[in-house]
Parts: structure tokens; sequence; C-alpha cells
């Protein structure tokens, strides 16, 4: 889950890394407040889980109350790339002197973590290190071992921080770890991390995406769950439901059990020269309410024009899933036509049970090539 | 041959209760012929449940009957100390199949096992399992859609497609040596080249088949591999050709952003290793029949 900048603020907060003062606002009245509480100048900043936001006109300087009031105005409801702005990061504008950037993330080639540090900061990191790999210091960190105060001295000396930077930058990495560690995070990365003319070093941004896998040992992340900054409707009413669902603009919609077969439905049915309306795991245990769920959400979808259900039983029985579309079929009223590829364990048994209900809208075929493009042709009828 | 598990791999199930998952897929290994010799539960030692017997720990466990690999399908929470407690107790063939484990704990885990359990082979986490068709089926694998004799090694990052590629070969009579599923999580502990290697070693295996995803460079790193140190055949499909980037797909591997790790990238370093790359799996299946018979 990707946090908002200013849940990645205060979730660096709660490790001790130091950020600008400020607050969040959802109307015009509440960001003067918070303007006041910071102190101006302030900054006012679209909160969207989206890139560029600088650019679409969603960050601005305010030197007093009145720029304030215009541009909270003009930023709340903004529409950032089909992102609309409902809430407003507030926080006192900092000098700069320089911009470095930071980050920990997993290393995966090295199964390790790996710490990426830089002196020019601010810019697209991705850019740098197309550019000026060596502006970028990578520091490979056993797990067992973890960071330590002396290990990120000496990469701040070799990242070539201002000197009077380093200390300070030493420390908030050391916190910055921790946060990324017992945080469990994905991805803990400040840009731009700033050194201001006073000599203080800050976090002046925060990008972080948290392991979904480990929000049962963090209650406090409930919160940022409330409000995951979903855009596709299809997706919310998916999600409602527990299904592991992505919508895609094609016409053909999409279920199978695994990841990796759901993935491949989508490459086949391109192949059959359709378009795929979704992605759409059920899973393993892919009973009656699943399937009844899953039907739902891609039924719902005004640009489906017929479902391509693909299951592979392994422990999953293929009698119980097309038990499970018989029922689903009795709940919901289908607009599209199904086409469905069953194989596995008991495939036999559940294409006797599905034989009564099959109809030019309710088709098996016997393998998933077969079935992508019948799926195709009806999707193009 | 086989490679990592055969007929003489013993095998104990890890946090066994009679509602327990690994009671459910540990009952279904042992009815296809693996030698499941125990259970363990911390709580239940001295216990039966439904013929296996029970031990406190995986060391008593190893004490008592030589188990030499452990099954593991126990809850997130509990998943890296369950395998690390496997190593500790000398296991050499650790297979867990837990899905949900935070990346923390699995790279804590696997890290410990490689500096401090050097001895120990970790298959997973977030993975079907292994089957040496025939000889041993350790994990969630149907053992219907295996088909023993080999010549074939197949190795899968995705689940369901590991059950597509052995249907896929069986069907056409192709047998299997063995069929690993290294899973999708970021901290695998068996990886491609693991795999490769061993199959490479193995006399039996006379090709292999490869089933890659969207994410990572895993795939990248076995096409290295396969150019520089292999002499069989090797067929691969990569899912995810039509995947979205930036998105996670389900697995915490399946995910792309920008050009890296997408399935273009991936099928262009395999082709370019010398490997038959299809466009989907009933291909994939087609160009490793087409290999084997052409092995004479």
């Amino acid at each position: 889950m990707d946090l908002y900048e200013y849940q990645g603020k205060q979730y660096f907060a709660r490790f001790g890394i130091p950020i600008s003062p400020g607050g969040v606002a959802d109307t015009v009245e509440e960001a003067l407040a918070q303007a006041d509480a910071a102190g101006y100048p302030v900054v006012v900043k679209a909160q969207v889980k989206v890139g560029g936001r600088g650019k679409a006109g969603g960050v601005k300087l305010a030197a007093d109350a009145d720029e304030v009031r215009l541009h909270a105005g003009n930023i709340l409801g903004l529409d950032i790339k089909g992102h609309v702005v409902k809430r407003l990061w507030i926080e006192h504008a900092s000098d700069i002197a320089k911009e470095y950037y930071a980050s920990f993330t997993l290393d995966r080639p090295h199964k390790m973590h790996l710490g990426m540090l830089s002196a020019e900061g601010g810019v697209e990191i991705e850019e740098v290190a197309v550019t000026n790999p060596d502006a970028i210091a990578l520091l490979q960190i056993d797990p067992l071992v973890g960071l330590t105060e002396e290990a990120a001295r000496e990469w701040v000396d070799r990242a070539a921080l201002d000197p009077e930077a380093r200390a300070q930058a030493a420390t908030l990495l050391v916190r910055l770890y921790h946060c990324y560690v017992e945080g469990d995070c994905d991805l803990a990365e400040i840009n731009p991390l700033i050194l201001t003319p006073e000599g203080k070093v800050h976090a002046l941004d925060a990008k972080v995406t948290l392991d979904d896998n480990a929000t049962y040992r963090h209650p406090e992340w409930e919160e940022y769950a409330a409000d995951d900054g979903e855009v596709d409707p299809r997706e919310k009413v998916a999600k409602e439901k527990g299904l592991n669902y992505i919508g895609l603009a094609g016409s053909v919609g999409i279920i199978a059990n695994g990841a990796g077969l759901a993935m491949s439905t989508l490459d086949v049915v391109t192949q059959a020269g359709g378009a795929a309306a979704n992605f759409l795991d059920i899973g393993g245990g892919a009973n009656a309410d699943v399937m009844a769920a899953a039907l739902e959400v891609i039924n719902a979808d005004p640009a489906v024009r017929s479902i391509l259900v693909n299951i592979f039983g392994g422990i999953t029985r293929v009698d119980e899933v097309a038990q499970g579309i018989i029922e689903a079929i009795g709940r919901v009223k289908l607009s599209s036509p199904v086409v469905m590829r069953l194989d596995g364990t008991n495939a036999t048994e559940g294409r006797a049970l599905l034989a009564a209900h099959l109809s030019d809208r309710l088709i098996v075929e016997p393998t998933m090539l077969d079935a992508a493009r019948h799926a195709v042709a009806l999707a193009q009828a | 041959m086989s490679i990592f598990v055969d007929e003489t791999t013993k095998v104990v199930i890890q946090g066994i209760s009679p509602t327990s998952q690994g009671l459910f897929h540990g009952l279904r290994n042992k009815a296809y012929g693996t030698k499941v010799v125990g259970g363990t539960n911390p709580k239940r030692g001295g216990e039966t449940i439904e013929g296996i017997a029970v031990y406190a720990s995986v060391a008593e466990a190893v004490k008592e009957t030589g188990a030499t690999a452990s099954f593991i399908s126990v809850p997130p929470r509990g998943a890296a100390d369950a395998i690390v407690e496997a190593a500790a107790a000398g296991i050499a063939f650790i297979v867990c199949i837990t899905e949900g484990i935070p990346a923390q704990d699995e790279a804590l885990a696997y890290n410990r096992l490689v500096q401090e359990f050097p001895g120990t082979r970790l298959l997973g986490p977030n993975c079907p399992g292994i089957i040496s068709p025939g000889k041993c089926n350790i994990g969630i694998t149907s053992g219907d859609i295996a088909l023993a004799g080999g010549p074939v090694g197949i190795v899968s990052r995705s689940g369901t497609l590991t059950y597509q590629a052995l249907h896929e070969l069986s069907q056409q009579g192709i047998g299997q040596t063995t069929c690993v599923g290294i899973g999708g999580d970021p901290v695998p502990g068996t990886n491609f080249i693991d795999c490769l290697a061993a199959f490479e070693a193995d006399p039996e295996t006379k090709a292999v088949m490869m089933i890659g995803e969207i994410g990572g460079s895993e795939e990248e790193r076995a096409a290295e591999f396969i150019a520089n140190s292999m002499t069989k055949p090797v067929a691969a499909y990569v899912a995810g050709v039509t995947a979205p980037p930036g998105r996670k797909m389900g697995h915490a591997g399946a995910i792309i952003s920008g050009s890296q790790g997408t399935a273009q990238a991936k099928m262009d370093a395999l082709n370019a290793a010398g490997v038959a790359v299809a466009q989907n799996p009933t291909e994939c299946g087609e160009k490793m029949v087409a290999i084997v018979k052409g092995l004479g």
C-alpha cells in the first residue's frame, strides 16, 4: 500500500525523522488554520497518489493568508491525472541550500536490503541512475546486521554529502532504516532530503510503500486503508468484495484461479485478437460466493461483452468450481455470455455437472486457447 | 534420477493439528507415496493424528525418524520461525507454501539460512511445492497431472501455471523428472538458477521447461546462466506480456515498473540465450514436446 505524502511524513515522524512543521487540511478554512500553526511562508501541497503534482499546479508557495486562501481554493477539487484532490498538506516553507536523495528497499537479486544515497537529489532518481550512476552511493545491508552508525557515517562520506550535513544525515539514515525495517516498508524514500542554509537536515518529501503482508502486526495502518486513493470504481467494488481485481480497457471479462494463470489468460486473449477488461484472480478456494462476487463485479462493467473463466484445479476441485458457477449464475443475471475452460483435479466431474446448464450463453471449451478464441469472437460479434 | 527430492526423502510436517492445512496437504502427499514420517506441534508431542506421529519439535522428529525434509504451511506470523527451526534441526530441504509472509521476515530468515545453516535448501515461501513423479510430492500439486519417467525437468515461478506446464506435457505422454515451483515472493529460497544447475547435473533430465512471470530480473539472470552453463535444451514462457505497468497482480513478484522486468525484456533475454520461447503455456508445451522428440 502506497501512503500519501502526509501519511509518509507522519510515519517518518514516529521514527524520529525530522520533517517540516505542518498539518492536513480538507477545506480552505482548515488550510488557513494549519498555515497559522506552521508559520508563514507555507507550501500548499495536493495529496494525491500520482506523480507530477507540481507541474499540474498542485504545489504552491503562499506568503500570507490571502495566498493560502487562493491556492487552497484552487487546488482542492483539482483533477491531477484522474485523481481529484480532496486533501492538502500545509507545511512551513523551507529555505533550501542543497537537495539530496535517500531510500531503502529490497535488493532482490542479492536478497539483502539496499540503501541508495545521492548528493544529487530533488530530481527523478531514475534519471540520475541513467545519466550519472556514480552520483548514487549504493549500500548493501545484511538484515542480520542492520545499518550501524559507523556504516552510515562511511556511507555519507562516500556519497560526498556536504560536510556540514554528514553527521545529521547519518543519524537520519539510521532512523530511516529503522522505519523501513520495523515499519515494514517495501520502500522508504526521501526526495529531496534537504540541507537548509542554517545547516539543518530534514525530509521535505516522503514516499512510503507499506508491505501489505505485514498488516497483521500494524494496527496503526488501519487509518491508511480507509482512504487508499483508488480511482477506478470497478476496483473499489472489487476490493470491497475482497477480490484481487485490476481494471483494464478491453471487452473480455477475465476470471482465473492463480495470478500466473490470470496473467497468462490476459496474454492469450490478446494473442486471439481481443482485449481483456480486467485481471481477476479468484485464488484457491473458488466457492460459489467467490465466483458469484467475481461475476457480479465483471457484469457491472458496461464495457464487458463476453466473460472468460479459466480454471486449473490443483487443490481446488473443478467440480466445486462448477457448482459455484451454477449457483452464481442462478444469483446473478449476466448480460454477457460465459466461456469456460476447466482442467485439473476432478475436471471430468465438473464438466459433467455443467453439461445440463450449457447453452449459447454458457459454453465449455476444451483448452485455454480455444476458450480465449471463442470469448474474443463473442466479444467482437 | 530427480532433483532435490526422491523416494528416500523423509518428510516431517511442521505445525500439524487435526484442522491444519499441513495435515490436509500432508495426507495427500502421503497418499501419493511420499514418505511422511511425522509431524510437529509443541502442544501435541506424543499424539498420533490420522496415523501421523507428532513430535514436540523438528529436532525431536529428526532424532526419532531421520527426517530429511520438512513441509511448512503454517500461517504467515509463524512461518519464518518455522523455517529457521527446521534448518537448526538439520533438515536439508524445506518446502514452505505459506503465502503472505512479510518481506522483512523473509529476508531475515533467508540470510540466517545462508549464513548459519548453509547445508539447508529452502523452497518458497509462497510456492506450490515440488514433485518428483512416482517418488515424492511435497506441497499442493495434484499428483494426478504429473507423469513419471522423465525426461523433462520443470521450474516455474507461478502456481497454477506450474500445473498447466505439467498438464501440457503429461497430455502428450512426456514425463517429468522433477517439477519445482519456486514461488513468486520477493525473497525466494531457491531460484531459477539453482534449479537449472540441478537439472543440468541430473543425468535423467534431458530438457528443461521454464515458466517465468513479469517483475524482478530472475529470468534475465537465468538466461545468462543458460547461455554460459547449460548444455540441455530449454523451452520457456513468461506470463504477463499484456500486464499494465506499475500494478501488482497478486504476487509480490508480479509487478513491473518502467521498462524493467517486462515480459518482453525477459523473453528477449531468453531468446538470445538460445531458449525456445513461447507466447503461451500451450505453445511452450508444444515446443518442449518437439524438443524431446528430437532428442531421439
